[in-house]
């Protein structure tokens, strides 16, 4: 009477088991073998999704160590930073520059260390100052509709391509302000740091959004409740309760600026200047990936030393957005009440 | 001996098409107590706003009719809505102190106000602890966070940063309803004794401690004032069927 039932058998209709006959409560219905192994093929497949992502940072970044680290085969980590040159005369000299393709080759980083922060550090002030100041509007001024009209274009600007920003301000923006500033050289810093701009001011200026956006609403009352102006409830109540939201937007606005790749190869002018003037050429660590990496021979020092600055770019960006994800997270759990 | 403060003529609140309060008009005494009550929904917290126009925060609200403080109509194109607020204090029914110490919690309203005397803002501090018999609570950890208070102490200390600005007017909303019985007992006491020197309105679920605290209240129903009297009245021998069957428990 009690026949075990397999997957695969044909159940002839004698042996379909009676809940009612067989068993008299409605709830003694088993799982089906087959409900079983799709749930749980189910949970595998999503599983498997959920940490690509981990699996391919993680290939990404021993890929990088193991390819970059070979550059100290020939290269001393000295030499990442300056290069010994001896004269003639017995005396050596120390010379900062990014020179691998030269007979005597120089491999400095400082000269595109200098150059990248030449270029974030002004791109990220300006974009702190209008980003956050677009999002204190978005969040707390602009009216529903106004908003309802902004935002999506705010976030529409995070989505132009990068080479199209470029190409605007190697053509449009160069020559308007090569015309208006008369800068030491046309591409330069400060041109590259304006293009920068368009990328960071939405990362900016949608996260403080966010950040204002997370401060609940009582606080408002309360500080209109005592008679504040609107300008003294934001400035005194809602952006203080806001600061680390703000700081994490503006770090990883920072860490978007220094990775950015297209917009500062084509309008930075890629002269691997030392200085600290905005209207001179300089060149990044990511243009001088992108611009060498495809025409070095594989396997050569100058190949291994590009890959080598890959990994300060990735330790760079890494620990800042580390740091921006732990504010953030300090931030969320402070302002639930 | 009873003298008005708030005179309230065919008030009508609108959000957008649908009418919230209908044909309200009152009469609030001052230095006494007025309950609000009503079954949620029927625009007794609303009405509150209205006194210290918060509702002007909010879009698509639009008022008819009269309200007047001291006989000064307060919906007066012209009238400086944050000295109205400052005039009138307000404590809400989640404590909503700011993410800071008790002692500048206490004197963000003085500050904003202008006053950067240390020792005046100390002074304001320890006077309106007192008054909100927190004082004695709190005074060796002013500079402690003020969200580490305990709930009640968290509710007090909002009657008290509501007092530090020297209103007139407090509004209550339901300022106990998240409060154990112990602290709630301890706002009431308060409520009781700052009915001295203000003019207080508090809006409560809690028939009981409308009794117990209010010296008139008003019964509220589907944005109608239904009946407005002394609160011994309004609780023994209601004049209106409806409002009787609610302080009575049928409904609400």
């Amino acid at each position: 009477m009690d026949k075990e039932i397999n997957i695969g058998d044909t159940i002839s209709k004698g042996d379909v088991p009676n809940d009612i006959t067989m068993n008299s409560s409605p709830f003694s219905k088993k799982i089906k073998q087959s409900t079983r192994i799709k749930e749980s093929l189910i949970k595998y497949f999503f599983a498997i999704n959920g940490t690509a992502a981990l699996i391919f940072i993680i290939l990404i970044f021993i890929f990088l160590f193991k390819e970059g680290f070979r550059a100290f085969e020939h290269i001393q980590l000295v030499d990442f930073i300056y290069h010994n040159r001896l004269a003639e005369d017995g005396t050596s000299s120390k010379v900062f520059e990014w020179f691998p393709t030269s007979d005597e080759a120089r491999y400095s980083l400082i000269p595109l260390i200098l150059g990248t922060l030449l270029t974030a550090i002004p791109a990220t002030i300006l974009s702190t100052i209008l980003g956050v100041g677009a999002g204190i509007y978005l969040a707390e001024i602009a009216n529903p509709k106004a908003k309802e009209i902004l935002k999506p274009i705010v976030e529409l600007f995070a989505g132009i391509p990068t080479v199209v920003l470029g190409f605007l301000m190697l053509v449009v923006g160069a020559s308007f302000f090569n015309d208006l500033l008369n800068p030491t050289n046309r591409l330069n810093a400060f041109i590259a740091a304006l293009g920068l701009s368009f990328v960071v001011i939405p990362i900016i200026a949608s996260l403080t959004e966010d950040a204002l956006h997370s401060i609940p609403n009582d606080l408002r009352m309360a500080s209109y409740g005592i008679g504040a102006t609107k300008w003294q409830t934001i400035s005194k109540v809602i952006l203080p309760a806001a600061t680390s939201g703000i700081s994490a937007s503006i770090l990883l606005g920072f860490g978007r600026a220094i990775g950015e790749t297209m917009i500062v190869l084509m309008a930075a002018g890629n002269a691997a200047n030392i200085t600290s003037n905005i209207f001179q050429s300089v060149r990044t660590m990511t243009a001088t990936i992108a611009a060498e990496m495809g025409e070095v021979s594989q396997g050569s020092d100058h190949y291994f030393a590009l890959f080598f600055i890959g990994i300060v770019l990735f330790t760079i960006t890494f620990f800042l957005n580390l740091i921006a994800e732990v504010i953030i997270n300090k931030m969320r759990k402070k302002n639930t009440f | 001996m009873k003298e008005t403060k708030i005179t309230v003529k065919n008030l009508n609140l609108f959000y957008g098409e649908k009418q919230a309060l209908a044909d309200i008009s009152i009469d609030i005494y001052s230095q006494r107590v007025t309950a609000f009550i009503g079954p949620s929904g029927c625009g007794k917290s609303t009405f509150l706003r209205v006194i210290n126009r918060m509702n002007d925060l909010i879009d698509d609200v639009r008022i008819t009719g009269k309200i007047q403080i001291d006989g000064i109509d307060i919906y007066d194109k012209n009238l400086d809505v944050v000295n109205l607020r400052k005039r009138i204090g307000m404590v809400f029914q989640k404590s909503n102190l700011f993410p800071k110490t008790i002692y500048e919690n206490l004197i963000f309203g003085p500050r904003i106000n202008g006053i950067k005397d240390r020792k005046v803002l100390d002074e304001i501090a320890e006077k309106t602890l007192i008054q909100a018999a927190l004082w004695e609570e709190v005074k060796d950890r002013l500079d402690d966070p003020a969200l580490s208070l305990s709930g009640g102490q968290q509710q007090r200390l909002c009657i008290a940063r509501a007092l530090a600005v020297e209103p007139q007017i407090i509004l209550m909303d339901e300022p106990a309803s998240a409060l154990d019985p112990i602290s709630t007992a301890k706002i009431e006491e308060l409520i009781d004794e700052l009915k001295k020197n203000y003019t207080i309105v508090i809006v409560t679920h809690n028939m009981q401690q409308a009794a117990r605290v209010s010296d008139y209240t008003a019964f509220f129903y589907l944005g109608r004032l239904i009946e407005y009297d002394k609160t011994s009245r309004i609780f023994t021998n209601p004049s209106n069927r409806q409002t009787e069957d609610y302080v009575t428990g049928r409904f609400g």
